[in-house]
């Protein structure tokens, strides 16, 4: 098996799977980038979402060799150098985060509309949202906080202080 | 760095620590395991100061930062703040300086006291964690302070009685003296014995300046970044990775008839036969997950062949029918004989499906035990790891003592993981290669088809009137499967109703059944509301005022009705095709009342609830925006379960598999507006992470009728079944 390189959060690595392993496997097992997370293994829940050249992709359903060669692959860990992009510091200020394991998927999902589209509405995000599953049920604050981003508002509490 | 009187190391915030650790072998989170394996590399600007232990609970370090202990599991619901936040309310420790790890997990340290009142247990379950905690952390934060007067006290040599503190500071008034915390650590003298701080001695609850403040939870920046980490990605040296095929016929024994076959196949460590499933353990997760497609496995018969969930109602039936006693659960008053008296007597029968965890991280565990087999260690998202501790204790023909568990955050539990099974089954496993440790994932598959449901059950329910609109006497049977899973949120001391008779029929399964968010109060107060509407129609009265009056004795549970029926404006005109519904439950001490606004598509049959409002009583509240997100949380799972969770079983064999055929509450299903509004109250804190989830059913069930004229008796409420109620 030839070694695959593959372009994530702009560095190139290394890595030597067998044919066929998905991308999510690769980055959390082999690269121990684990943000991205595992949940349903069928493109069903949006946990492991990442960018795939700016494009939210499942990294469950997609196979390593098929994003290797310079596409450019952005993890939860490389979305800011510090956790400041505008959407996590939205997500830190509605306290959205129950348990915490589908919102590295919920943030970069969220991040990829808001590249295309600055001002989605309501109805927007809840389509653009809608395969993110979350079972703690944090769907409002989530959608509060883009809208937070999105409306481009100075960033208030949930409690409005 | 001298002295340092513990192996923790205190001062990395959770963002660097990432970034001085990001890209090596092991990755090590929030949650304290020692990194043994990090780079040194920028050592220079962590000073980790001098850091002493005060009590079991918590170390300072002389640079001030406080590390204390939580010894819950954090699974959503807020712990890693909670509790840190009381105790740090009586040790008056600066917030700003405070890091929280989880305890180790010893119960008899860091447990609270349990069902018995007695014997702790550590066990994150039934909204118990800040009530059963709550006057233990006050106390313990009460005692660290203590040996911070004390050292002071000594080293000044002052009475300790003219010792205060300010956040994170000892002050000596009379000589105009004050020092921080992290400075008593020079001269640190802990007391032969910490005296015991009685309730009376604590703060004024009017003097807490953390407790009930709205303070941002603590783990939440790291579940922004990705750096909260959990079991599920926990790697360590050598690590194995193991999966296991366990059918979907709860019990059937396996036999593997390519074993040889299996064995030889690249990247394969080994293969275990257990009970119920057929392990393999390979060199990477992709060989694992590939080679488990490749098991050929014959698999023998159970206690669940021939068994079809939605023919055993039938059977439910029967056993109500019949003359054989089941456990009784209340027996006041005379029930017969104010059915007797009855100038009208309902009657009604409820049915629910079994429904799923669901938890976003399936489960798994990593086991390593030791070259010399005396000792493991286990990582693992758990509601108790001492269980845990003793699963895989006794796996391996350990002792508990033997065997150290790394708690790490648990992505959703919900009930399913009390149970110890994955720490089991990795220990079975990782004895098999020691001293590597094994990885075990349960795919989603695995976790949905070998899951533990809330069970199936039949409830029927009577209740009679006096002619005058009381009700005078009110019986609940149950059938089902389950013992304590069926019966809770079956008691309604809140309602004045004189005779009440409750009862619970056990028909076994086989089929695995758990604890469920909120457990048997989700079909029992679906029941029981649903019930109630069904009543006060019939008596000609409104909802909500039906209920005022059987409330007349509960005040605390009224202020509830009366908050929520202002806030939902009750009682005002709706547009066409809208309706409310009410629900008030009783949950882990919470007393809450729920209203739903709803609309329905007449086509598909499908629910939308529009708004939610809820108002409780929880006692004291602790974090107000955590106990509002927990309630808003368990509205929405709550909402999944009613209208499309739904496991079926044919022949013994669970019909679903993952996401796509188990429906759990998406963002559009989401209600547009959820108001919670939380009663003031000094009474004790109560438990508030189930009380969301059960109002949904029974709320929706009364908005539908309300709307329709008809009754959903069957849950959840598919679109399939609503057409059929509608006809």
């Amino acid at each position: 098996m030839p070694d695959l390189t593959l372009q994530i959060n702009g560095q190139n690595k290394k890595v030597n799977v067998a044919e066929g392993t998905s991308l999510l496997w690769v980055l959390r097992e082999h690269l121990g980038l684990t943000g991205a997370k595992y949940s349903c293994g069928v493109g069903q829940c949006g946990s492991c979402t990442v960018h795939v050249n700016g494009n939210p992709v499942k990294s469950c359903t997609v196979a390593a060799e098929g994003v290797a060669d310079g596409q450019a692959i952005t993890t939860i860990e490389g979305l800011s150098k510090d956790g400041t992009h505008p959407l996590q510091e939205a997500w830190i200020n509605a306290q959205v985060p129950q348990c915490g394991y589908c919102q590295s998927g919920q943030i970069m999902q969220a991040a990829a509309l808001l590249d295309k589209n600055p001002s989605p509405s309501r109805d927007e995000i809840i389509q653009h949202m809608n395969g993110n599953l979350c079972r703690c049920g944090t769907y409002l604050r989530i959608l509060k906080a883009i809208q937070m981003v999105a409306g481009n508002k100075s960033l208030t509490t949930v409690n409005g202080k | 760095m001298k002295n340092i009187s513990s192996q923790h190391t205190p001062t990395l915030s959770r963002r660097k620590f990432i970034k001085t650790t990001g890209g090596f072998a092991f990755l090590i989170g929030a949650t304290g395991i020692l990194p043994q394996i990090i780079s040194c590399k920028s050592a220079k600007e962590i000073d980790p100061g001098i850091l002493k232990q005060l009590t079991a609970w918590v170390h300072l370090s002389s640079n001030g930062q406080v590390t204390i202990y939580n010894p819950a599991a954090e699974m959503g619901q807020g712990s890693m703040t909670s509790l840190p936040v009381i105790f740090s309310e009586e040790m008056d420790a600066d917030w700003d300086k405070v890091k929280v790890e989880f305890s180790p997990q010893e119960k008899e340290v860091y447990g609270s006291p349990g069902w018995d009142g007695k014997t702790k247990i550590m066990m994150t379950v039934g909204s118990r964690t800040t009530r059963s905690y709550f006057t233990l952390m006050r106390q313990a934060g009460a005692q660290a302070r203590y040996v911070l007067l004390h050292s002071v006290s000594q080293h000044w040599q002052v009475p300790i009685s003219e010792l205060t503190t300010e956040p994170g500071v000892v002050v000596h008034a009379a000589s105009d003296r004050k020092v921080n915390y992290g400075d008593i650590v020079s001269f640190l003298q802990t007391p032969e014995s910490i005296p015991e701080i009685p309730e009376e001695q604590l703060k004024n609850p009017q003097n807490f300046r953390l407790i009930g403040k709205e303070m941002p939870r603590w783990d939440i920046p790291s579940k922004t970044d990705g750096s909260a980490q959990f079991a599920m990605d926990i790697r360590l040296p050598d690590m194995l990775y193991a999966t296991i095929e366990r059918g979907n016929l709860h019990g059937a024994k396996p036999t593997l008839k390519n074993e040889a076959a299996i064995r030889a196949m690249e990247g394969v460590i080994g293969v275990v036969t257990l009970d119920y499933g057929i392990g393999v353990i390979a060199n990477t997760l992709e060989r694992a997950l590939a080679v488990k497609k490749q098991l050929d496995i014959e698999w023998g018969g159970a206690q669940t062949s021939g068994f079809n969930s939605q023919e055993a109602f039938s059977n439910y039936e029967k056993v109500l029918n019949g003359t054989e006693k089941g456990r009784e659960l209340t027996n006041t008053g005379d029930f017969k004989k104010a059915r007797q008296a009855a100038a009208k007597t309902y009657t009604a029968s409820f049915r629910n499906d079994y429904v799923y965890h669901a938890q976003m991280e399936p489960l798994n565990a990593i086991v390593q035990l030791a070259a010399d087999g005396k000792s493991a260690e286990v990582w693992v998202g758990s509601q108790s790891g001492p269980n845990d501790k003793e699963a895989v204790a006794e796996a391996l023909g350990l002792e508990p003592s033997q065997v150290k568990v790394h708690l790490q955050y648990l992505g959703g539990g919900f009930g399913r993981r009390s149970a110890p099974d994955a720490a089991g089954e990795a220990a079975m496993l990782a004895k098999t290669v020691a001293p590597r440790p094994v990885k075990l994932i349960w795919t989603r598959e695995d976790d949905l088809q070998y899951g533990m449901y809330r069970p199936m059950s039949l409830q029927r329910l009577t209740a009679c009137t006096d002619g005058a609109g009381n009700v005078t006497g009110f019986s609940h049977l149950v059938a089902g499967d389950g013992a304590n899973l069926l019966t809770s949120g079956i008691g309604i001391d809140y309602y004045d109703i004189p005779n009440q008779y409750a009862e619970v029929r056990v028909v076994p399964h086989g089929v695995r059944i758990k604890h469920w968010r909120a457990v048997g109060h989700g079909p029992n107060k679906f029941a029981i509301e649903s019930f109630i509407d069904e009543i006060a129609t019939g008596e000609g009265g409104d909802p909500v005022e039906f209920r005022r009056k059987l409330m007349k004795n509960s005040p605390r549970a009224l202020a509830t009705l009366d908050k929520a029926a202002e806030m939902a404006k009750w009682g005002t005109p709706l547009p066409e095709g809208r309706a409310r519904g009410v629900a008030f439950i009783e949950r882990s001490g919470t007393l809450t009342t729920g209203i739903c606004e709803i609309s329905l598509d007449p086509n598909t049959g499908k629910i939308k609830v529009h708004h939610f409002w809820s108002a409780s009583d929880a006692g004291i509240i602790v974090q107000p925006d955590n106990v509002r997100a927990q309630i808003e949380g368990g509205i929405v799972m709550g909402i999944g379960s009613v209208l499309s969770e739904q496991i079926t079983i044919v022949d013994g064999k669970v019909q679903q598999s993952n996401f796509h055929d188990y429906h759990i509450a998406r963002m559009e299903d989401t209600p547009e507006t959820i108001e919670t509004a939380l009663i003031d109250s000094q009474e004790t804190p109560q438990g508030v992470g189930e009380s969301g989830t059960p109002l949904v059913a029974c709320a929706i069930a009364n908005a539908f009728a309300a709307l329709t004229g008809k009754r959903l008796r069957h849950l959840p409420f598919t679109g399939e079944r609503v057409l059929e109620v509608l006809g």
